[in-house]
Order: C-alpha cells, then structure tokens, then sequence
C-alpha cells in the first residue's frame, strides 16, 4: 500500500532521516517507537508529504507522491492523519470540522457529509456535541473529534502523529480505545506513539527508530519480549 | 422670542462696533458656523463624503492588504529548496509598495497624486480616495501578514492533511481566524484611515473639514466651524469604535465554554 525507497530528510544540514526503507501492506498496524528526536514524526509527516523528502520515492498505491506533478490533495483524501495537538479548528462548530473537508473536495453533499458525521459520531459517544465548538470539549472528546474528522473522507490509511501525548492520564484510554476499534475493523494505521500497552497489544508490526534510522523491526511479542538492538534494550529499559 | 430674530439683532448689534454679553456673542457666532443659510446642511454633506470615501478607500485598503499579505506570507513560508521565482519577483514589488507608502508621509502622497500623477484630473474626491485606499493597503498588508503568521502552523497542516487545498486551507481556516485575531488593529486603522479622510480637503475633496473651512472664511470666524468639525469626527469614530465592540463580542462567540 505504501513503498518507502531511500527516505531522506533533513532540516537545514540536520539529518532526521536517513536512507529508511519500508513497506507497509493493507491493513497493517504499524507501531514506531524510539526517544524523542529520533525521527518518528518526521517520517510520519513524510507519508502524506507534509513534510517534503530530501531525497527518496514514496509510493502510495502505485504512484510516486513525491513527483511534483501529482495531485497531492487528491492522494492526502485517502491518508486521515490525527495529530498530537488535536489541530481542531476552532472557529467552527464541531459539525462543520467534520464536514468541511469531505463537502469542499466534492466527496459528499453536505446533507450526506452531516448524516455521516452523526453516523461517526454517534460511534465514538460525541453525537451530542455535534454543535459545540473546540473550546467546549474535553482533551480526550478533542482527539476522538480530530479522529472523526479524518474518518469521514473515509481514508484508505490512518496516521497517528502521538495522538495521547497531549492529554490527561484519564483521558489516554477513551482515545486508545477508538484506535483499538479501528483497528479490529480492518484499517491500515501507522502509529507513532509512547504507549507501549497500545503497541503490544494492538500492532501487528513495531518499529523502533532512533537518529534517524530503522535500527529494529518485528512482531511485538519479539520486539518487546526479546529485543536484539542494545539500543532498543536500553530504550525499553527506561520505558517499561 | 423667536432665535432667528434673536441673531438678526445681535449680529447688527456686533456689525455696529456695540459689545454684547459672551454668551450673546457665541450664540451668533455659533448660528453664523451652523444654521444661518441651512450651512449644517452642508457639515452633514461633507459627512456623507466622509463616510464614502472611508467606506471606498478600506475596501481597497483591505483588498491590496489580503493580497500583498498572502503573496508575502506564501513568500515566507516556503520550503527551502522549493523557492518559486516568479513568487520571488511579486513578493519584491509588494515590499517595495510597503517600504514607499510606509516611509513617506500621508500628505505628501496626496500632494503627489493629485499634482503629479492625476494632474489633469479634477475629480479631487475621487483622486484622495484613491491615495488613501493605496496608502492603507500597506499598512492593512502589514496587520494581516502578522495575523497570518501568528496562527499555528498545525492549522493549516490540519486542513491540507485532509486534501483541502492551499486556496481552501486559507479561505476557512487560516484566514477567519487570523481576522478575528487582528480585528482590534484593524479598527484602529480603521479610524485613522476616518480622521485621515479630513487630509483630502487640501486637494479639494469635498468631504467635512472643507465645508468648515469655506464656512470659516466667509464668516471670518475659525473656532465654531473646527470644534464642530472636531466634535462630528469624535462622534463618528465613537460610533464605529461601539460597532467594533460589538463584532469582536460576534466572533468571540466560538471562544465561550
């Protein structure tokens, strides 16, 4: 579903990301983890170009979005992305965060775009708040809004940019628990993330990054349960 | 005792050389300046031109600002490596409108305009609209490229990141918010932009104070016709200024818990 070849990035003469290769394939779950600075975010933002690569070809189902000829916008309506900071736009109530984007790109009329977006947030318990605006709303109600909110351009992949590093202890779990429902429906998600719990029990494949580099990969259990990298032992020694 | 009769009497008095009472004497002066031949008439005129020509003069003001400040924060934001050459040359001749307007004073640009550039013209009102639309655009281009920059860039990513383009992004995110941001330095130019409209009388644009001044002249009499010209201007911005309050409060409304 998405091919990453010779990922580069760097900000000014800091290199963030250097040579990653990855593929990830429909309906994987992909955890990265690794300590703060370690390029995570970077090749988050890279998979929907919100970052522009320095070098390398990304691949989202067949075509190369990092050509400059290719519709960008058209290619982020089938990549949802939830941010850390929620990134709610305060100025509208919480019905028209929702719907603006799918009725703007022409996927729905907006009579169809507020059906789903009750239909959505019914699910997620917030059909009551369909017209209150950000500043009404909890932290945890904010995120599973801004998850919502990517959802209804029905996208072909989720992007979690450490989507419960902003919230109260209390409120991690209401949102971990929407990702975990998205997950058992089938949903392609990448997840850059702190908590381990989540990673363990819901991904289907971990990643740990660390200066810009893939220095491990594989299933939880062998991630987790028996590390090879000194530098992940020592990362999950201090996070466990 | 009819007023009118009052002043016919106390002005012969005055013509006469007799001195009267102060406060005969600043009733007469004061029906000289605003009610002796409909004259408050002509004050209210001139308020009429006031108002169009503020109205005129910030609607061009805002549309050169929208303009100059997105091509300059388009300019500013891009990618290093990515630099667009025509973007580069636009960008250029906004910061050289900027630089110009904002480095030279108000009066001379109204003297250059209506001397210089439009020296035929006689449409005086017209050419100091104009000046005072241009003049404003530059410092409108500078309130809205600070809202534009001050909003976090997380906005903005938000709206691409769900395929809104650039145009979109910038039409129901960025911009709402940036405006009610920005709404308080945008009154205070506002109500320059009102007092200002009074420079255009020194052109010949027909708006209060040059109503006043021919009053004043015939009369020979300066105080009333400028205080009243004074106060109609205090009166006006009071009035915009409890509008402007009232706006804020309209799009304060998303803010409440």
């Amino acid at each position: 579903m998405i091919d990453v070849k010779g990922l580069c990035k760097s900000f000014g003469s800091n290199l963030v990301l250097d040579h990653i290769d990855q593929h990830i394939d429909p309906g994987e779950k992909v955890v990265v983890i690794g300590p703060s600075g370690s390029g995570k975010s970077t090749f988050l933002r890279c998979l929907n170009l919100l970052e522009t690569p320095t070098e390398g070809i990304i691949t989202f189902e067949g075509t190369d979005i990092t050509d400059p000829k290719v519709d960008i916008n058209a290619m982020r309506c089938q990549m949802g992305m939830v941010f850390q900071h929620f990134n709610l736009f305060p100025n509208m109530t919480i019905r028209k965060n929702i719907t603006l984007a799918p009725v703007r790109t022409k996927r729905m009329t907006q009579a169809e775009a507020d059906a789903e977006a009750m239909r959505l947030l019914a699910r997620v318990g917030l059909a009551d708040r369909a017209e209150s605006y950000p500043a009404q709303l909890s932290g945890g109600q904010k995120q599973r809004i801004a998850i919502v909110r990517a959802l209804a351009m029905k996208p072909k992949v989720m992007l979690f940019d450490e989507p419960t590093s902003a919230l109260d202890p209390e409120m991690v779990g209401e949102v971990l628990d929407v990702m975990k429902e998205l997950a058992h429906e089938g949903m392609t998600m990448v997840v850059v993330t702190h908590e381990m719990g989540f990673a363990r029990e819901v991904g289907s494949r971990v990643l740990f990054m660390d200066q810009g580099h893939i220095l491990e990969e594989g299933k939880p259990e062998q991630v987790f349960g028996n590390p090879q990298n000194p530098r992940l032992r020592d990362f999950l020694s201090k996070v466990l | 005792m009819d007023l009118t009769q009052n002043y016919i009497i106390w002005k012969d008095m005055m013509k006469a050389g007799e001195s009267l009472p102060a406060w005969q004497e600043a009733f007469v002066k004061f029906y000289q300046a605003f009610i002796d031949g409909n004259r408050w008439q002509q004050y209210l005129e001139g308020v009429g031109v006031t108002l169009i020509v503020t109205a005129m003069a910030l609607l061009l003001g805002i549309v050169l600002g929208v303009v100059v400040a997105v091509i300059r924060t388009a300019h500013d934001q891009q990618r290093i490596g990515q630099r667009n050459w025509l973007l580069g040359i636009v960008n250029a001749i906004c910061q050289v409108y900027v630089t110009i307007i904002r480095g030279t004073p108000m009066m001379v640009q109204l003297l250059i305009m209506s001397f210089v550039v439009f020296k035929s013209s006689r449409q005086f009102t017209l050419v100091g609209t104009l000046t005072l639309g241009i003049n404003s655009g530059a410092y409108v281009a500078e309130i809205i490229r600070g809202g534009l920059m001050s909003l976090d860039p997380g906005q903005a990513e938000a709206g691409r990141s769900l395929g809104l383009g650039y145009a979109d992004t910038m039409r129901f995110i960025v911009i709402p918010q940036a405006f009610k941001a920005i709404l308080p330095a945008l009154g205070n130019e506002f109500i320059i932009l009102l007092k200002d409209t009074s420079l255009i009388s020194v052109i010949g644009g027909k708006e209060v104070l040059y109503f006043a001044r021919a009053i004043a002249d015939r009369n020979y009499e300066q105080m009333f016709p400028l205080v009243g010209t004074a106060c109609i201007y205090l009166v006006l911005v009071l009035i915009f200024t409890w509008l402007q309050g009232k706006l804020e409060r309209r799009l304060r409304q998303s803010d409440r818990r």
